[in-house]
């Protein structure tokens, strides 16, 4: 069993430039107790790998996020992420998240499929009549999920060059000092700023007039508050969503077929979107890190408090002890609560609309381009919290 | 003034949200929520939690009228 006093293991295991799940992961789930690693930046901390560990410490109040924000929290970069709802605990964090829910609930979200789905079939239909090849990034992926939650939010779509790179900054683990990462962090908040004011001037249907009308109506948030939760909104509102769909692609095509049985049975592709939330581990590492404020047990490790854990949701997708043949793919797997979206109070708040996008992303590729393929060599990106082709060149 | 709890356990998700949020309240039931049985005491956290799901499952009842989700 480790103890806190081992040498910790260099980390993440990852590499940036494949969808892979390192197999360092799989010795981890194997050992008994937790893994001691080390980060570039930070303190080192405990590694969490099974399903049963990660979902201990992601739902069990104990373990706060709040808290890293007062330690030397283990990070991938010298920047500190220490705003917006993934840096609060309960009740904070559940005032300012309970403002934002209900625009993103099942119910809700379903009620934009329609316009989703057209969405997506015009942005097929632009890149055949263009002619192949296509980037698949910069054609499909990221203009889905951009469009939807500008026009949710209230940003202007074609603001996207804008926001891309303070967007690819704040998720990026790079070379940026953290006075870099800082700067790049107030310019969004800026542009953001002036969003708000123009909103404030011309109300909209729209989530910001909401949450002005929140703030200005009933004080339950603060104006630095707004501007950060419009800003989680933004980036956390398309940036995984528009590296998924090209890291759902890629992964069908190593599974030759698979994507044309979706198109003839669109049916099934709810449950195959859930399987590839699972089998395809997005992050580059475990990070955002879950301090103890106790002393909790977690798989055979006595996790002291002030302690800091990381949990591997990747690891815990392919954990053989929650999961049968963890690493196959199986699109009409059931009973799949995989941790893809997290799990407690900071399971994806948008997970909703995420699956319904990338359920009509995958809708629109299986029914309109059933014989995609890869045209050239994919860019991957680096030094980002995520992983996923920066481009991607398509034919047909 | 005794409250209601329901969890629609078809739209349930597992998330985990309501039971790290009211732990005493709401439990996993394999990996499914379930809401206090019967009738309960007004607790706040139980509004929280049919605020806060995601899967819009969880819904609250005080004499009749639905207090949560709120509007």
């Amino acid at each position: 069993m480790s103890t806190s006093h081992d040498e910790p293991v260099v980390y993440p295991f990852n590499n940036a430039e494949e969808l892979a799940l390192s197999t360092a992961y799989e010795r981890a789930r194997h050992e008994e107790g937790l893994l001691r690693v080390r980060l570039p930046y930070g303190e080192p901390a405990w590694l969490a790998t099974r399903y049963a560990d990660a979902r201990l410490v992601l739902g069990d109040r104990r373990f706060s996020r709040a808290a890293a924000q007062e330690h030397d929290a283990p990070r991938q970069s010298e920047g500190r992420t220490d705003a917006g709802l993934l840096s609060m605990d309960p009740p904070d964090h559940t005032r300012l998240r309970t403002l934002v829910t209900k625009a993103f609930t099942v119910q809700r979200v379903e009620r934009l499929r329609p316009g989703i789905r057209a969405l997506a079939e015009g942005l097929v239909d632009d890149m055949v009549a263009a002619g192949p090849p296509a980037d698949l990034v910069e054609d499909f992926a990221l203009p889905l999920p951009v469009a939807v939650i500008c026009r949710m939010l209230g940003v202007p779509e074609e603001d996207r060059p804008l926001f891309r790179k303070w967007s690819d900054d704040a998720l990026s683990t790079s070379s940026l000092t953290a006075e870099e990462w800082e700067k790049s962090r107030e310019e969004l908040r800026a542009y953001m700023a002036g969003l708000v004011a123009e909103h404030r001037a011309r109300p909209a249907d729209d989530l910001m007039t909401a949450l002005i009308e929140a703030r200005d109506g009933t004080g339950r948030l603060s104006e630095l508050e707004l501007v950060d939760l419009c800003v989680g909104i933004l980036v956390a509102g398309h940036e995984t969503t528009a590296t998924q769909i090209p890291n759902f692609l890629l992964t069908l095509l190593e599974h030759p077929g698979e994507l044309a049985r979706l198109g003839e049975d669109p049916e099934r592709i709810p449950a195959a979107v859930e399987e590839l939330m699972r089998f395809v581990p997005l992050g580059m590492a475990a990070s955002f890190a879950r301090y103890a404020t106790e002393d909790v047990e977690v798989g055979g490790t006595l996790v002291r408090a002030g302690e800091p854990v990381l949990v591997a949701v990747g690891s815990a997708n392919r954990d053989a002890r929650r999961f049968d043949s963890p690493d196959i793919l199986d699109l009409g797997r059931e009973g799949n609560q995989h941790l893809g979206f997290g799990h407690g109070v900071h399971h994806c708040l948008g997970a909703p609309l995420a699956r319904l996008e990338l359920q009509e992303a995958l809708r629109a590729l299986a029914l309109r381009l059933p014989g995609v393929h890869l045209a050239g060599d994919v860019v991957w990106k680096t030094e980002m919290l995520v992983r996923g082709p920066r481009s991607m060149p398509v034919g047909w | 003034m005794a409250w209601r709890v329901t969890v629609d356990r078809g739209r349930c998700m597992g998330s985990g949200i309501c039971t790290a949020l009211a732990p005493g309240l709401f439990r996993m039931d394999g990996e499914r929520s379930h809401g206090p049985d019967g009738e309960c005491a007004p607790d706040e956290a139980l509004v929280d939690a049919a605020d806060s799901c995601p899967a819009g499952a969880i819904t609250v009842v005080e004499d009749g009228r639905v207090i949560g989700p709120s509007d």
